[in-house]
């Protein structure tokens, strides 16, 4: 069975038949009954709701920086930056000393 | 001389929500058909519909004119119906051995004659309505507006949210997933 041809005829089978577009008979006038009847939060609610996000979003960054803080920091086994920069240095300074 | 779009859409975000039900009336065609192609009960559809039409009621204020209302409503229907798609993710695990028997004629004849099989025949277009369902829900979203409905990467992108290289993406899993459904077909009737 070649499965390219077949994919094409069944692309084509549902290219020639689109959905048809007919809407059920009063279908706005429910729609429009629900909506109206939706509860619709006054602004007091949408105010508080903000705040206990503000509120959440804030203690979970409170939280991450205490575990960052108390976190155990390991020893790096590299030297640091500042003796790399020292040795670089002195490397050079030792370099001249034998030109001299 | 009728309100247009724009018109209503203030009146509405004025508190006049009667002023709705006209958006409703005019743009519900567009809608239906689209959750048609994801929803294949009547029911499922309606509900979809329904669901677009309470989002855009609630998000009306994030509207900002500068695309047509359409273009914006649409684009909430098709990430509603990927919504439904992936809460309704029901027989994936289905066998290919439940083609109806028009499927398996019209198989058999694209087997024996391909250029005959007619694409017009209502067995194709159930089996492709089979083929889509097996399909995860971003495969058969990407499949149906790239292939099915022929839109751009560009316009997929826009419709869905997602990123332009996302599409892409996926776009290449859902042709890979669907190479997989039809290579089942094959091997489970012929094999």
């Amino acid at each position: 069975m070649n499965l390219v041809d077949l994919k094409k005829k069944l692309i084509a089978a549902a290219r020639r038949h689109p959905p048809v577009d007919d809407v059920p008979y009063g279908f706005e006038k429910r729609v429009m009954t629900r909506l109206v009847s939706l509860p619709r939060p006054d602004e007091w609610t949408l105010c508080v709701r903000a705040l206990w996000f503000g509120a959440s979003v804030c203690a979970a960054i409170a939280l991450l920086m205490a575990v960052w803080f108390f976190a155990p920091v390991s020893e790096p086994d590299t030297p640091s930056f500042s003796q790399d920069l020292e040795q670089t240095i002195l490397a050079t300074a030792g370099d001249g000393e034998s030109i001299w | 001389m009728e309100p247009t779009d724009a018109e209503l859409i203030a009146a509405v975000l004025q508190g006049d929500a009667t002023r709705f039900e006209p958006l409703i009336a005019k743009y519900s065609p567009r809608v239906f058909a689209t959750a048609r192609r994801y929803a294949r009960r009547e029911s499922e559809v309606e509900d979809i519909v329904q669901e677009v039409w309470f989002k855009a009621f609630q998000k009306l204020s994030s509207f900002r004119g500068e695309a047509p209302f359409e273009h914006w409503l649409m684009r909430l229907a098709v990430r509603t119906c990927y919504d439904f798609l992936r809460q309704h993710q029901r027989r994936r695990e289905a066998t290919f051995s439940e083609l109806s028997d028009p499927e398996n004629d019209w198989l058999d004849q694209f087997v024996a004659a391909p250029e005959e099989a007619r694409d017009d025949a209502a067995a194709a277009r159930e089996l492709i309505e089979r083929v889509l369902e097996m399909l995860p829900p971003a495969a058969r979203l990407v499949i149906t507006l790239l292939e099915i409905e022929d839109r751009s990467v560009k316009e997929i992108a826009e419709l869905t949210g997602w990123s332009v290289p996302l599409v892409k993406v996926r776009a290449f899993r859902a042709r890979a997933e669907m190479r997989k459904c039809l290579e089942r077909i094959a091997q489970e009737k012929y094999l």
